[in-house]
């Protein structure tokens, strides 16, 4: 192509993401989202006017290369779309499918201003998955170092945090509660979001490549504690995440029929209940499902019902029934990512704006047979800037529903933590860490992603892991003494 | 991979298995609990820790069939290897010097009940321990629990061996005699026993823990599907029991909850059946 003025780039619509049918996919698990072909990656590539001083940059938490790889795409040249790509960020193909682009690159794309942002996510996803199917950049080894480190937790900051460790020549040894690698990637975020295909490919690269090993079925806290840890080991990296949920203390949520968004999605995607009894996990939604909350956790809980609920449909033939998200503030202020909003949208969820639950209400045999209800309506904005819900008086009513699901947040799983004295915590259960370096108060540990901030994003947890692996590599080295 | 070692018929429908888990050996103790996943369609589920060997790395398993997976795991034989093995899992058992122990297994219950009498009985109490089943084929390990007990009571409901009673007979007895003075009370069996230990043990003020056996997926504190209610609030047995104060726990939403996945359960157990059929035919037709 030749080379375009800065006017007729931004002439260019932003190109749409061609997506599987919105009546389909209710009845699988499919990936939603298809993915660019060649071609409208480059056109969507000569978009961007390259900035000089990209605004878009500084809104990645990582500062991905962003008008560096664009430009490399926009000729053509993947090999070197890949390279400046993994500068900062190991997992493109991941990110470019979950990062909430709206709120960070994109949302500071210049032409966000005079009309639709740059498409830097889904570009970055073609990157991503070039890469997967091509493995253009070998992941190079630097000679071995003979230095131990233990990685705690095998989410995006565990995985990247291994990788830049094992590049650096140590020998690193992954540690995982669950029978698999991946954390929220594989046991959270679904297939139709997320394919699992992409997660292992990234990870068994990885331990193939760099000879990381990885030890699941280990609970550290149980199977070792962390002291335990540091007698064999050189350094210790946290990434355990946030994965403890909360419930709501209204009566009621004890009743058969009432979840966590972790159960209800560890049934369906880490365990595959979509597809029992081929599997062994049950996982069951009723005809009226109320999901509680409004993040990416409950968007993922409202799709994987209404997909539950279809295929529950296909199988009785019966129809298929109704899934409700119940959010006590309004959509203005809903946190998930927008695509996955929108897509709900299109897939038939309800949507309960400014209602809150107070009571889940049982049947004689102890199952969920309705919730009363309040609605809400938004005061002065609180000190996050946030308006605050209030409860209208007299506004109670009763909803008919036969599952609920609690999507309202999680803190980390504090069974890391025992055991390990001096490993300092916030009254939030998060592990106090240097944001930089990521070191805690206990010498040789460090600690990254959600377990430090709480329930955040991937990106971030991988930026944290990042950041840690070069703190820790400087540390063996001598570097900088703890 | 986690290769199974040996293999005990117990009875019928109860099996014990060592299984090769020098990670889970190193550091079990009694009253804490594995979670095994067979194969790779397979669930997760929770088992106690019967007994370990820390030398050859071994932990003994003992199970009932119940269900699609313990059937199936039921039919596997030394040699073959699990999928997943983590633990060990949950807090230990409080042993201590507490004096006069009754110790109350029913059923399954008896496996896990044992180290926890034997541990107590080292501490030096004075161990009293009450062992039932629906009969007699469903009793094991009698001696092995009488080699650790001062006192061994033997029930079947049917009176198929030892005294014809539940298990909650003899304890009340136990509770009645002011010379025994029973200081604590341990139960491990079916939710619905455990219940009826609880009832019996609160008129005496007799402190009385039990280990729940809720149904349980990542068994790490990540789901919440563990919960139970104590007067106090919703607790995660995984992560903060397994054992709790009996008189806490209520009972019913407990019972209640152990039922939500019957449906599947049963449906799961049908396609298992007809699969073992099919395969049983072909093998025959093979012959
Ligand atoms: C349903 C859902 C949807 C989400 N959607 C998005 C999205 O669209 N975009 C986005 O950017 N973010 C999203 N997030 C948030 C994002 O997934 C997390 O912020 C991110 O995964 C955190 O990474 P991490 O590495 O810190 O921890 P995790 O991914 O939580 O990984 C922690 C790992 O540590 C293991 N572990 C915990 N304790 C122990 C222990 N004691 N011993 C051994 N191992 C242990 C866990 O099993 C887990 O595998 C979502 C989260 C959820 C739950
Ligand atoms: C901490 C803990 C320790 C346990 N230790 C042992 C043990 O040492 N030996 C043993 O035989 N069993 C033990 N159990 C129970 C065991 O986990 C279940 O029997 C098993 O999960 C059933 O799986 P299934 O697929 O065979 O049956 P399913 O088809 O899942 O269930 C069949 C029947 O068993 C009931 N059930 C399901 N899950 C459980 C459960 N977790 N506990 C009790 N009943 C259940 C169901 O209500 C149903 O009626 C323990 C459970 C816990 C939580
Ligand atoms: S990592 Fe996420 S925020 Fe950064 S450029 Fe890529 S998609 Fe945007
Ligand atoms: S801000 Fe937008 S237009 Fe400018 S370099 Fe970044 S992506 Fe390109
Ligand atoms: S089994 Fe998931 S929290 Fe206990």
């Amino acid at each position: 192509m030749a080379e375009l003025s800065q006017k007729e780039r931004m002439k260019i619509k932003r190109h749409d993401m061609p997506n599987q049918d919105q009546f389909v996919r209710r009845g699988n698990y499919d990936e939603v989202a298809l993915g660019y072909s060649l071609e409208t990656a480059r056109e969507e590539a000569e978009r961007c006017i390259q900035c000089k001083e990209p605004k878009c940059v500084q809104g990645c938490p990582v500062g991905v290369l962003i008008p560096q790889f664009i430009k490399a795409l926009r000729e053509g040249d993947m090999i070197k779309a890949v390279e400046w790509m993994k500068v900062k960020n190991n997992l493109p193909a991941i990110c470019g499918r979950v990062c909430p682009q709206e709120t960070q690159c994109e949302g500071n794309c210049i032409l966000r201003k005079k009309g639709e942002p740059v498409a830097i996510g889904r570009l970055e996803r073609f990157v991503g998955d070039y890469e997967l199917a091509h493995r253009t950049c070998p992941l190079e080894k630097a000679p071995l170092t003979g230095k131990k480190v233990a990685v705690v937790g095998s989410g995006p900051a565990g995985i990247t945090c291994a990788v830049d460790l094992g590049r650096e020549g140590h020998k690193v040894t992954l540690f995982e509660s669950l029978h698999g690698p991946g954390g929220v990637l594989v046991y959270g975020i679904p297939e139709f979001r997320l394919p699992k295909s992409v997660v292992f490919g990234e990870i068994n690269y990885a331990v193939e490549c760099l000879g990381i090993e990885i030890k699941v079925d280990h609970v550290i806290g149980r199977t070792f504690t962390l002291d335990e840890l540091l007698n064999e080991y050189d350094a210790v990296f946290l990434g355990t995440g946030a994965g403890l949920p909360s419930f709501m203390r209204i009566p009621g949520i004890n009743l058969n029929g009432v979840m966590s968004a972790n159960e209800f999605l560890t049934r369906v995607n880490l365990m595959k209940g979509y597809l029992f009894p081929e599997y062994d996990t049950p996982v069951k939604v009723g005809k009226k499902v109320a999901v509680i909350g409004a993040g990416n956790v409950a968007m993922d809980s409202v799709r994987c019902s209404l997909r539950l609920q279809a295929l529950q449909a296909q199988k009785s033939g019966e129809n298929s029934g109704e899934v409700h998200m119940v959010y006590r503030r309004s959509r203005a202020e809903v946190p998930a990512r927008e695509e996955e909003f929108h897509h709900a949208e299109e897939e038939g969820v309800i949507f309960d704006f400014l209602t809150n639950p107070l009571e889940i209400l049982g049947d004689e045999k102890g199952n969920v047979r309705g919730m009363r209800c309040i609605r809400m309506q938004l005061g002065e904005p609180d000190k996050s800037g946030r308006r605050s819900p209030i409860p209208i008086e007299g506004s109670e009513f009763e909803m008919e529903v036969d599952t609920v699901i609690m999507a309202l947040g999680t803190s980390p799983n504090p069974l890391v933590f025992v055991d390990a004295e001096g490993l300092e915590r916030t009254k939030y259960g998060t592990a106090v860490a240097d944001n930089e370096t990521g070191r805690t108060k206990k010498p040789r540990v460090w600690a990254g992603g959600d377990v430090v901030t709480g329930a955040a994003t991937v990106i971030s947890a991988m930026g944290a892991g990042k950041r840690a692996a070069t703190d820790i590599s400087r540390f063996l080295k001598g570097e900088a003494p703890w | 991979m986690y290769r199974i070692l040996k293999k005990e018929v117990l009875s019928d429908v109860t099996k014990l298995m060592e299984v090769q888990a020098p990670h889970v050996a190193r550091k079990a103790r009694a009253g804490q609990f594995i979670i095994v996943r067979i194969d790779e369609q397979g669930e997760r589920i929770p088992l106690t820790i019967a007994d370990y060997n820390r030398e050859a790395g071994a932990i003994t398993i003992i199970f009932q069939e119940v269900g699609k997976s313990t059937m199936q795991l039921g039919k596997m034989e030394p040699g073959d290897e699990l999928s997943s093995f983590a633990g060990p899992l949950g807090h230990p058992t409080d042993i201590e010097n507490y004096g006069t122990i009754v110790c109350v297994g029913g059923g399954v219950g008896i496996a896990p009940i044992y180290p926890i009498a034997r541990s107590l009985k080292e501490a030096g109490n004075t161990v009293i321990s009450i062992i039932g089943a629906r009969n007699k084929s469903l009793l094991f390990w009698e001696e092995k629990m009488r080699a650790v007990s001062d006192e061994l009571i033997v029930c079947t409901d049917d009176g198929s061996h030892g005294r014809k009673s539940l298990v909650t007979e003899p304890l009340k007895e136990l509770l009645e005699d002011k010379d025994r003075k029973v200081a604590r009370v341990w139960a491990i069996g079916p939710a619905i026993m455990m219940k009826f230990v609880s009832l019996a043990t609160k008129p005496y003020d007799v402190p009385t823990t039990v280990s729940l056996n809720t149904i349980m997926i990542d068994g790490t504190g990540m789901c919440g599907g563990c919960r139970v209610l104590l007067d106090s609030g919703a607790q995660f047995v995984c992560v903060d029991g397994p054992e709790f104060d009996a008189h806490k726990v209520d009972w019913g939403s407990l019972l209640s909850r152990l039922q939500f996945y019957r449906d599947e359960e049963r449906k799961a157990v049908e396609q298992w059946e007809h699969k073992c059929k099919l395969e049983g035919a072909i093998a025959e037709g093979g012959k």
